[in-house]
């Protein structure tokens, strides 16, 4: 029995590219800072990295800083941009993944930073009138708002660009958590007009343990690691070229590729939330119905826990996620879930399925065959 | 089948043993504090986030799926507030029969029962075939009398793999099948109160209330105390009496009493009781109800003496003579009735004289 990997939005497995171009250069010695030849050829491949991902993501490579992942990116953006604009307000989204809200929050605890969170709709979406008035209140105030691009839960895209024009309106430097985003949604750093944005390689195809901030010109965070001076003083740290290859090849292949795997990945989550609905009928879809990710299904099945249904599905090959934060693997109910206005109850009762580049009928086959059955065993055993 | 992993070195190789028998097993961790730091540090208790890493990594050894329950709400319910109430009753509680009765064998039990899973198997050290109930062949790490209290249908629902095994032998087991656990110290004490001191731990749920200590020969006061749900019947240290007995003996608490929050003190013969109630009885043995007294022993504490006794079913109520005096008898705790090695059946201590 194969497995139904429904996971993508948490990992999704290397694309051949992005393992050539890793593998490639695992085995060749070169500091990208050293002066040496051994050193400028470790840069070059640094450097066409860096130009292949600013051009797949709009951006100019001097925007690109590499990073050791999405959740560093947003750390950088978020106590960066605050401690460079000393001004105590950040405005957040309330459905941020925890590598955003939990800086916000720390900068609260300990820096004096008046965390707001900006209310969402009962699809989660950010309205444009929401930052409007928490900006209102007292523009001058605010060191940044940040609002993701889309949500690594339930899927709903935010209309960043909108939200980034009325930071701006009033000065305000805009950022984004665009890791689920890139290779998904058309994902232009130019176009969308905010001034830094998250993007994370193992989402798209890349190895897990790199990512990057693109930072618009003239945006200048106080770095968060200090040292050798690397990524325009901003970051400093060896940059792991094998890594950012990888990264780069992925992001390449991923963005180019991504109409047509975005419309079949439409297709066949349309087809997992119509079996799923058919099998449970009182299954109820959480997100945006229209505005969300092509990869991702999030389903509250009331009457039943989360864990339980997972745990089910596992023995049965499939592979999901609760999508909640864990704390010694123990299941909170999810704050995005909570904050889109429902019960603690319909929250631990969740599971999302995310599709991603190697997803099949076959994976969509397997869930409509065992869920209905297993919604039926976890609601016997009910909500513990 | 469902295998409860603690984190520790027996319901590893409990896991381990059923597993290997051919059985479709899965571990569960379950997590009993919300705020999993909070408890015990280190690797006495089995509520850490330790023991919960402890524990994924010997189902990961034994190559079975692992998850983690949370029974942290139905745990501080039916566990640590019964705890503290039963203390503040005057009555001396067992938390870890409390936690087999409640969360490992009704809570536990009940959701894997639901879920697809036929048994819960723990590291318990006790031996059940037939859903008979016996002693450990380790007399000294025996679990008999903390199971005492589950019915034949929670029992018709468990396996305890370690029975046959002395916990040395389950040692060298762990260590054999590569189990990083196997060195682990036991776990001692409430598990969930993280630094060992009860009598703190209740005086901050309960207040401190001071009350008077009475003689129980002379009927005058002797001293005080600051809440009497910190003593325990048989107690002799930390009473904290100036004046000395008119025997010049020592004193031990015969009883508390809650509502006027009195502990009454004496000899140590007073202490010693014949017959004992006990209240929610339960027949889980071979034997049947035992409606005309039958002869058989009775344990009344973990790891306490064993007493010879008759014991008679009477309405809800369970009367145990015993055949030479027992001291140190605190209501609350369970009597468990054995028929040799074998549990026949137990009750919670109501009164004792």
């Amino acid at each position: 029995m194969g497995t139904a990997y429904l996971d993508h939005a948490s990992t999704t497995p290397m694309l051949p590219e992005a393992i050539e171009a890793m593998t490639a250069h695992l085995g060749q010695v070169g500091n990208a800072s050293s002066l040496h030849a051994t050193g400028r050829r470790t840069r070059r491949v640094v450097e066409e990295s860096r130009e292949t991902i600013a051009c797949a993501l709009g951006a100019r490579p001097s925007e690109v800083v590499f990073t050791a992942g999405g959740t560093e990116a947003d750390n950088l953006a978020i106590k960066g941009l605050f401690w460079a604009r000393k001004r105590p307000r950040i405005l957040i989204s309330a459905v941020e993944h925890h590598a955003a809200l939990d800086p916000a929050y720390w900068l609260g605890d300990h820096h004096g930073a008046k965390v707001e969170l900006l209310e969402v709709d009962e699809h989660g979406r950010v309205h444009p009138d929401t930052l409007r008035a928490a900006i209102a209140c007292d523009p001058d105030d605010v060191a940044l708002v940040s609002v993701m691009w889309a949500n690594n839960e339930v899927g709903t895209v935010q209309p960043v660009r909108v939200l980034a024009a009325i930071a701006h309106d009033h000065g305000i430097p805009f950022h984004t958590d665009a890791v689920q985003a890139v290779g998904q949604l058309p994902v232009s750093f130019a176009e969308s007009g905010v001034d830094a944005m998250t993007v994370s390689a193992h989402k798209v195809g890349g190895p897990i343990g790199t990512g990057a901030l693109l930072l618009a010109r003239g945006v200048d965070p106080v770095p968060v690691l200090h040292g050798g001076g690397q990524e325009r003083d901003i970051r400093s740290g060896t940059l792991d070229a094998p890594a950012i290859a990888g990264f780069a090849a992925a992001v390449h292949a991923a963005v180019e590729r991504r109409p047509a795997t975005a419309a079949r990945l439409s297709v066949l989550r349309d087809d997992l939330i119509g079996r799923v609905r058919q099998a449970v009928p009182d299954v109820i879809l959480n997100g945006h119905p229209v505005e969300r990710l092509p990869g991702n299904a999030h389903f509250s099945f009331p009457g039943c826990e989360g864990d339980a249904l997972l745990m089910l599905l596992d023995a049965k090959g499939v592979e999901c996620s609760t999508g909640s934060a864990c704390s010694a693997g123990v299941a909170r109910p999810s704050h995005v879930l909570l904050a889109m206005g429902q019960d603690g109850a319909r929250a631990r009762g969740s599971l999302r399925f995310s599709l991603g580049h190697t997803s099949a009928e076959a994976d969509v086959d397997r869930v409509a065959e065992v869920i209905g059955h297993v919604v039926e065993r976890a609601r016997r055993a009910g909500l513990s | 089948m469902l295998a409860a992993m603690s984190g520790g070195v027996d319901s590893a190789v409990a896991a381990a043993r059923i597993a290997e028998a051919g059985h479709d097993v899965t571990g569960v961790h379950l997590a009993l504090s919300s705020n999993p730091q909070s408890y015990r540090t280190g690797a006495r208790g089995c509520c850490t986030l330790e023991d919960a890493r402890d524990a994924r990594r010997a189902a990961d050894v034994i190559g079975i799926p692992f998850y983690v329950w949370d029974m942290a709400e139905r745990f501080h319910r039916d566990v640590v507030e019964d705890f503290v109430s039963e203390y503040a009753a005057g009555r001396t509680p067992n938390p870890c029969l409390r936690c087999n009765e409640k969360i490992k064998f009704e809570a536990v039990l009940d959701r894997a029962l639901a879920l697809g899973f036929d048994a819960v198997a723990t590291g318990h050290h006790a031996r059940l075939s037939d859903g008979v109930l016996r002693r450990s062949v380790d007399e000294g790490k025996d679990q008999s009398y903390v199971l005492g209290v589950l019915t034949r249908k929670q029992l018709s629902h468990a396996i305890f793999p370690l029975g046959d095994s002395t916990k040395a032998e389950v040692r060298a087991e762990a260590a054999r099948r590569g189990l990083t656990v196997a060195d682990k110290p036991d776990s001692h004490d409430v598990c969930f109160i993280a630094d060992g001191d009860t009598r703190a731990f209740l005086a901050e749920r309960l207040g401190a209330a001071e009350g008077p200590i009475v003689d129980a020969l002379t009927g005058q006061v002797v001293g005080s105390h600051e809440g009497a749900y910190g003593f325990t019947v048989g107690q002799r240290k930390g009473l904290h009496i100036d004046r000395p007995a008119a025997d010049g003996r020592p004193r031990y608490v015969l009883s508390i009493e809650p509502v006027s929050n009195t502990v009454t003190v004496g000899p140590r013969t007073s202490l010693e009781v014949l017959s004992i109630v006990g209240e929610r009885p339960i027949w889980n043995g071979p034997v049947r109800e035992p409606y005309e007294p039958i002869t058989c022993t009775v344990q009344l504490r973990a790891h306490g003496e064993v007493y010879g006794c008759r014991a008679q079913l009477s309405g809800d109520s369970l009367h145990i003579e015993l055949d030479a005096p027992a001291t140190g008898v605190a209501a609350g705790q369970g009597a468990v009735l054995y028929d040799g090695d074998t549990v026949i059946g137990s009750a919670t201590i109501a009164s004792a004289a």
